[in-house]
């Protein structure tokens, strides 16, 4: 009988606000990043933290109060890793993760095109979280093994975390495609309208050589990204899409129009009061 | 197990003598008990109003996640609102155990059928906004919250003790975040005082209408569903916040504000209850726009919330061919 105290919706454990303190991984170590790992750090950081931006805003508008708290605990998660990979970045230049976060432009930021994507309906939410999800547990999986001790710290507690990311997309990606005419429909499209930013997840950079050992070359996650996404397709009688990939660019500061809206947003307050504390 | 289940009177009167006498006993009700029919009404208007409250006021602070001025403050502040939807979930178990439907509840809740807090159609204009909510409209709710920890209704108590335990942390981040404010730049207090100016009249207004203009309150302290009347609770309030004012280096708009000996509590000044009712009556300063956004994220979703049921009914349907 219904005693008036739900389980939790989707099992993921309900966060309270005392909980929100950054990772103890990065806060005890201490330790300095290199210029180098520190320009990865970023890249890291700030797909976590463009991604965190986005589902923010779903917080008071799901579709059902269960989507309000799944989605907000997903962008905690990964707000979480914006910060552990921010701070550790920080390190090296002497600034912190929200000097980073606040007081970089448009062309210092490092994210993929993927993440800068508008939220557009559910579905297009949800196939962005999906790929995104996959990508970054195969990405956390590998970094947790990684020579640099502060990184593998943190991709290991975020693969545990991602791995329910990819959970809750997955989930949704079947509801989708099977629920009604409706909602497949409005699946395909979103996933013909994101697929080009796939490749560019996958795309070595001159920097993953540089870090050979400490960084993860991301063309070799292509293969079990592509294993796990062909299951879930199958499942879901989904086909994968043609449409074909954008240019990308996002590692060398080269980004989608809407990443300035979005950080034009994200940083106001914090720009007009320089050298404040909050 | 609970104690109807031990004896079984016959008759309505029997009944409603037993029902009476678990009250008096300061037992819980349970769903599954007898209970009159107005107590039942009652509690279904209480506690799914209560719900609507948590929902709708996801909204002013919602306002202000995209532009949280620090990685912690946004981190803290997502934790929260998303909290209140959690109350929101709990509020409306409870109310389910009584027989009225969730889909019932939000229906007439973006029908405008429902009522919900009114301090929600305040704006949240500034970053100190989210302070002094934190601080004056969780902490107005948790006054009115903890003695119904004890309500007589057993599911809506214990939905009642989860919830005030989140409260607290709610409270506590909205004084650091004035604290903060407060302690910063000129421009940073400034935005703090003035803020606190604006919600610390609706935060008293919270407790409704003075005891002896408050229509339903007899019968729910009989019923032992309310504990304390308004104007207590508004009274304990003030005590509260007065001290902790001082602390934050913050003043109160509120110049009649005195301590009293004799009393043992702070004096208070009038009320413009000219106010509250025009906010009651949806003639507050955002009392449409809340309801857009809730129908909206209603409306859009509905294809969503269309798509799982209609899986759950295909997966329900496989798993019993499959079995048979
Ligand atoms: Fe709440
Ligand atoms: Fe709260």
């Amino acid at each position: 009988m219904n005693d008036g105290a739900p389980a939790h919706p989707d099992g993921h454990g309900h966060v309270d606000v005392a909980k929100v303190t950054l990772s103890e991984e990065i806060v005890d170590r201490a330790s300095v990043a290199s210029t180098d790992v520190a320009e990865y750090a970023t890249w890291l950081g700030d797909d976590a933290l463009i991604l965190a931006q986005q589902l923010g805003w779903w917080i008071s508008r799901a579709p059902e109060l269960e989507e309000d708290i799944a989605l907000g605990n997903i962008a905690l998660d990964l707000i979480g890793h914006a910060r552990s990979f921010l701070h550790y970045a920080g390190t090296a230049t002497g600034r912190s993760e929200d000097d980073l976060a606040y007081f970089r432009d448009e062309h210092e930021f490092r994210s993929v095109h993927l993440v800068e994507q508008p939220n557009g309906d559910f579905a297009h939410t949800i196939v962005r979280q999906l790929l995104m999800s996959l990508y970054l547990f195969e990405l956390y999986r590998e970094l947790a093994g990684s020579a640099d001790a502060t990184l593998a710290a943190v991709a290991g507690k975020a693969e545990k975390e991602v791995d329910y990311h990819r959970d809750h997309a997955s989930q949704w990606i079947l509801r989708l495609a099977l629920g009604t005419e409706e909602s497949r429909e409005r699946l395909l499209v979103a996933l013909s309208d994101l697929w080009p930013y796939v490749e560019e997840l996958f795309r070595d950079e001159p920097l993953h050589d540089v870090l050979a050992g400490i960084a993860v070359r991301p063309s070799g996650l292509r293969e079990a990204f592509d294993r796990v996404l062909t299951d879930l397709f199958a499942e879901a009688e989904l086909a994968r899409p043609r449409t074909p990939t954008t240019s990308g660019g996002g590692r060398r500061g080269q980004h989608s129009e809407y990443l300035g809206y979005l950080l034009t947003e994200m940083q106001v307050l914090a720009r007009r009061h320089p050298g404040a504390t909050w | 197990m609970n104690s109807a289940e031990l004896t079984l009177p016959a008759t309505d009167d029997a009944q409603e003598r037993y029902f009476q006498e678990l009250i008096d006993r300061d037992s819980r009700i349970e769903p599954r008990d007898w209970m009159p029919a107005e107590y039942r009404t009652s509690l279904i208007r209480q506690i799914s109003q209560h719900g609507h409250s948590e929902i709708i006021g996801m909204q002013p602070e919602a306002n202000w996640i995209t532009r949280a001025p620090s990685l912690k403050r946004k981190a803290i502040l997502m934790a929260k609102v998303q909290d209140e939807a959690g109350h929101g979930l709990y509020l409306y178990s409870a109310a389910q155990t009584l027989g009225i439907s969730r889909d019932e509840m939000a229906e007439q809740l973006i029908a405008g059928k429902a009522r919900y807090s009114s301090i929600f159609n305040y704006p949240a204009l500034t970053w100190a906004d989210m302070g002094a909510i934190g601080w004056l409209v969780d902490g107005a709710a948790i006054c009115n919250q903890v003695p119904l920890c004890r309500a007589s209704y057993g599911p809506y108590a214990r939905a009642m003790v989860r919830i005030c335990k989140e409260e607290s942390f709610h409270q506590r981040q909205g004084f650091e975040i004035l604290l903060e404010l407060s302690q910063g730049t000129a421009a940073q207090k400034e935005m703090a005082q003035d803020a606190v100016n604006r919600w610390y009249w609706p935060s008293l207004m919270m407790f409704g209408p003075p005891d002896d203009e408050s229509p339903n309150s007899a019968q729910s302290m009989a019923w032992k569903i309310k504990r304390f009347s308004n104007d207590d609770l508004r009274q304990r309030f003030v005590d509260m916040v007065v001290p902790q004012a001082e602390v934050l280096g913050l003043t109160l708009p509120d110049p009649e504000l005195a301590w009293n000996e004799d009393r043992g509590h702070y004096d208070m000044g009038e009320i413009d209850w000219a106010e509250f009712h025009e906010v009651l009556a949806g003639r507050g300063p955002c009392n449409a726009q809340r309801m857009q956004r809730r129908r909206d994220a209603h409306e859009d979703g509905r294809w969503v919330r269309e798509a799982a049921a209609a899986y759950a009914e295909k997966q329900a349907a496989a798993s019993l061919k499959a079995a048979s």
